[in-house]
């Protein structure tokens, strides 16, 4: 080796934060959000000759556009927090509940079910409790059984609850063509079975999920059970220590999980659509694993993210048909912009330090 | 003319967030010499040395090897610098053989001749005085002899300077003389080697110099034959402190937990206590020596309720009512309700002990939450412990809503300790609850557990320094292998004893963990 004249030191290195402050981290999502939006106007740019203010305003038009455009993304929104606040208490818990999409599928299965059979024969408001009631109770016993083996015998509940999602989606696609005889494959809308509607088709859903989500707030903050959700999750060791009953806490933390799944289906099913379908649910049972991660957990925060994951959808795909290109678009868009808000969770948790002033010779 | 260090380093700055490590540290290291790196828990030894074996990277500084100033990024360029550092945890693999482990990960371009290789280690081991089987597996082997094929395996790379992190932590005193020699004999041939440790009488008997740390600042170097135990405690601590811990003869001591011929196993089946019997009296600290690992911990945690028994009695004697019960296989709740106060401080604090993540007000919280019948949590009660706990035992903290994950070793343990004390306990078993901490933190919690023998309580505490169980205890029970291998008057008792019955039955099971 030649003789060390220069201060060696390479450019940069990584060093992880210990702690950064709530404004700063703020701050790098809210540019994360920003650089990814104008990273994007520029992809569509240079990939379709779009011009920016063009697609900034096909973004805002997609989501507020028009007052039923508004209802629509609030709606939205409602379903999404509601399944993200249904995976919520399980992920708190380490719990890793890859199956709300299940969950919810056969919550609304139940509903369907409820109005195609009883529809007519019932008195409404007890068709609407039968609705309630077998919606919720078919959301828990899909979340439960893999609790149950969790708890028993230890098995993995990603790969379980992952699993009870195809046997949800074939069990949709059994009941379907048992009622459907017309070989069209779609059910129609059994619209005057729906849940009752307070000025319009999703103001009833949006007012249910704004209390859900308050109650389960409450529920993981202040309750013994939400503390217990928290201790076990944090350490099941601790949890063993105090004398908590892990294996009950599991059960019954998918209860309450599988339970608010349920509920997801009806306003789905019950409130909206009024038919199901095996896309019903569309992928959000897995989307609310990112919106409940990028919350912290917390209901209050998961709000805001959902409405962000919703805002998006919709705006481009406003944007896609606006410029008459396919749908890949906005898949990409979207992609694009999450990984920003994803990414952006290295600069939370880590820093770039660069090289201090080099020294020149000695 | 002046010797050319091994390693040098000049204003070596290293800091963690707004945490300082190490603060223009500078100092040197020559060949032929033990140079010992002494300071308290957190003073910033190990970090120091990660940046020479390249794991972390100095924000400022320079470190030179033989007068030229090298950058050490990584570990493989540690090793091209003949620099070779033994960590605190091994990093072995399990199933292969100390050979496999010690050629692991080497490249040779000429190809792998294992006769070869075998042949030169065998030549390392004759030289330098080791014993070990090259064939055993890593699995099979006691704590003192991974730690032996951690080092051959930094000799075999060539190293010259080697680090040492905290080697004697995890040794019997018997073990401990072994590696000395060991050590000793590297030094005559001319290599550097840097012992971390906070052991003083360790740095006395074995090292030239002591390099001296004290929150990330060093303080200075000085020969060790010109030095003595206090004025090194002195340069450690920053002041002036007397190492005494005051053992007052046990009173009113009656029978409080009888434990009768306890087994358990693990998953395996294999023993990991095996016809344990004791009797801890009130109004005594009964001190628990071992191994780590040979069964201390299941000890502890069948007392507590946490481990399942495959055979034995754990009978609880209420002083308040007179009655015998028995706890075994009962559950931490069954125990409580059974008017049973049994306190326990584990080893694991931030994993079992408390939840790192939640504030000190939610951490007083975990034992009483379940009190009241309502759903809803009461957190004005445990938020008033938390600050009485904060204010009586100096707990360094911004406030009772700071995550105790945040809180350094020593009051995180203070935290625990005095949750614990706070439900005024007839029993109180600790395990290993001052590793980690300063020495003033520690002489707190051994003030602690002497001031709760003294109101007539039971403790049981599970140690590692001899010469603090010797002093503190007033009965020791030494366990080897699951066994008990003798029971000593903590008065009378000489470390050579306890050492001796502390491998009595090893090396039979696996170590454990560490």
């Amino acid at each position: 080796m030649k003789t060390a004249t220069h201060h060696r030191e390479p450019l940069v290195h990584i060093v992880k934060r210990t702690d950064i402050s709530t404004k700063k981290a703020v701050l790098i999502r809210a540019i994360a959000v920003i650089v990814s939006l104008l990273f994007s106007a520029l992809l569509v740019f240079v990939l379709k000759g779009i011009n920016p203010i063009q697609f900034f305003t096909a973004l805002f038009e997609g989501a507020f556009g028009t007052s039923r455009r508004i209802w629509i993304l609030l709606q939205k929104t409602a379903v999404l927090l509601c399944i993200s606040l249904a995976v919520t208490p399980a992920f708190k818990m380490r719990f890793w509940n890859t199956g709300a999409e299940g969950q919810v599928l056969v919550g609304g299965l139940a509903t369907c079910a409820c109005m195609y059979y009883l529809g007519g024969a019932l008195p409404l408001p007890l068709l609407y409790l039968l609705m309630i009631v077998s919606s919720i109770v078919a959301g828990i016993i899909w979340a439960v059984i893999p609790a149950i083996f969790k708890a028993k015998w230890n098995t993995n509940e990603t790969l379980f609850t992952l699993m009870m999602n195809y046997v949800a989606t074939f069990l949709v696609s059994f009941f379907i063509n048992t009622w459907v005889t017309s070989g069209s494959g779609t059910l129609a809308p059994m619209s005057q079975y729906g849940l009752p509607r307070i000025l319009n088709n999703w103001l009833l859903n949006i007012i249910i999920v704004a209390v859900l989500t308050v109650a389960v707030y409450i529920y993981l903050r202040f309750s013994k059970q939400g503390y217990e959700i928290s201790v076990v999750g944090e350490s099941e060791n601790t949890a063993r220590y105090i004398g908590i009953n892990v294996k009950k806490v599991i059960i019954r933390t998918l209860i309450v999980s599988g339970a608010l799944c349920g509920v997801a289906g009806l306003i789905l099913v019950g409130g909206t659509n009024h038919t199901i379908a095996t896309d019903t649910v569309g992928g959000q049972g897995f989307t609310a694993i990112m919106v409940s991660w990028l919350g912290k957990f917390n209901p209050l925060f998961m709000v805001l993210t959902s409405f962000l994951v919703i805002f998006l959808e919709v705006g481009a795909n406003q944007i896609s048909n606006a410029f008459k290109m396919n749908s890949s678009i906005s898949d990409i868009i979207t992609a694009v912009i999450l990984f920003f808000i994803i990414g952006c969770e290295f600069f939370i948790n880590y820093k770039i330090m660069f090289r201090k002033a080099a020294k020149e010779d000695k | 003319m002046k010797k050319t260090p091994a390693i040098e380093l000049r204003g070596i700055t290293k800091t963690f967030g707004p945490v300082v490590a190490n603060k223009n540290v500078s100092m040197e290291v020559y060949h032929g010499e033990i140079l010992s790196i002494l300071g308290e828990n957190g003073s910033g030894k190990t970090t120091l040395m990660n940046m020479i074996s390249g794991i972390y990277y100095p924000d400022e500084g320079e470190i030179l090897i033989g007068n030229e100033e090298v950058m050490i990024r990584s570990p493989k360029d540690a090793y091209r610098y003949n620099i070779g550092m033994i960590h605190q945890h091994f990093k072995l693999v399990d199933v292969f053989s100390a050979a496999e482990n010690i050629l692991l990960g080497l490249k040779d371009k000429k190809g792998f001749d294992i006769k070869k290789s075998t042949e030169i280690i065998h030549g390392i081991c004759e030289q330098y005085g080791f014993e070990l089987d090259l064939n055993k597996k890593v699995y099979e082997m006691s704590v003192s002899e991974k730690q032996t094929v951690e080092i051959i395996k930094v000799l075999y790379r060539g190293a010259d300077i080697l680090i040492l992190d905290e080697p004697t932590a995890v040794l019997t005193p018997q073990e401990t003389l072994k590696l000395f020699d060991i050590l000793r004999r590297m030094r005559d041939d001319n290599k550097a080697i840097i012992i971390i440790t906070h052991k003083l009488h360790e740095v006395l008997s074995l090292s030239d110099r002591v390099a001296v740390l004290r929150k990330g600042e060093y303080i200075g170097t000085v020969n060790t034959a010109e030095t003595n135990e206090s004025s090194l405690t002195e340069m450690m601590v920053g002041k002036k402190i007397s190492l005494n811990i005051e053992r007052s003869e046990p009173k009113n001591s009656e029978d409080r937990l009888i434990v009768e011929n306890i087994s358990c196993t693990n998953r395996e089946g294999v023993r990991l206590l095996d016809n344990v019997s004791f009797t801890a009296r009130s109004g005594e600290i009964l001190g628990i020596a071992g191994i780590a690992g040979s069964g201390q911990r299941e000890l502890l945690e069948a007392i507590a309720g946490l481990q399942h028994l495959t055979e034995g009695r754990i009978i609880y004697h209420n002083p308040k009512t007179g009655k015998e019960d028995d706890l075994r296989d009962k559950t931490p709740i069954q125990i409580r309700d059974l008017g049973v106060r049994l306190s326990f401080v584990p080893e694991d604090r931030l994993g079992m002990g408390l939840v790192g993540n939640m504030d000190i007000t939610d951490n007083m919280m975990l034992r009483s939450y379940k009190k009241g019948k309502s759903v809803f949590l009461d957190r004005k009660k445990p938020h008033e412990l938390a600050d009485k706990i904060i204010e009586s035992l100096e707990v360094v903290t911004p406030s009772a809503s700071t995550p105790v994950r945040r809180l350094s070793g020593g009051n995180v343990q203070k935290v625990l300790v005095g949750r614990e004390i706070a439900s005024s306990p007839t029993v109180l078993m600790a395990a290993y609850p001052v590793r980690g901490l300063d020495i003033n933190s520690s002489y707190t919690i051994y003030n602690l557990l002497t001031k709760q023998k003294e109101s007539g309580v039971a403790v049981i505490f599970v140690g590692e320094d001899l010469d603090v169980l010797l002093e503190l205890c007033d009965r020791i029970l030494v366990i080897g292998g699951g066994k008990i291998t003798g029971v000593l008057d903590g008065r009378t008792a000489t470390k050579e004893e306890v050492g001796l019955l502390m491998t009595k039955y090893a090396h039979t099971e696996e170590g454990g963990e560490i």
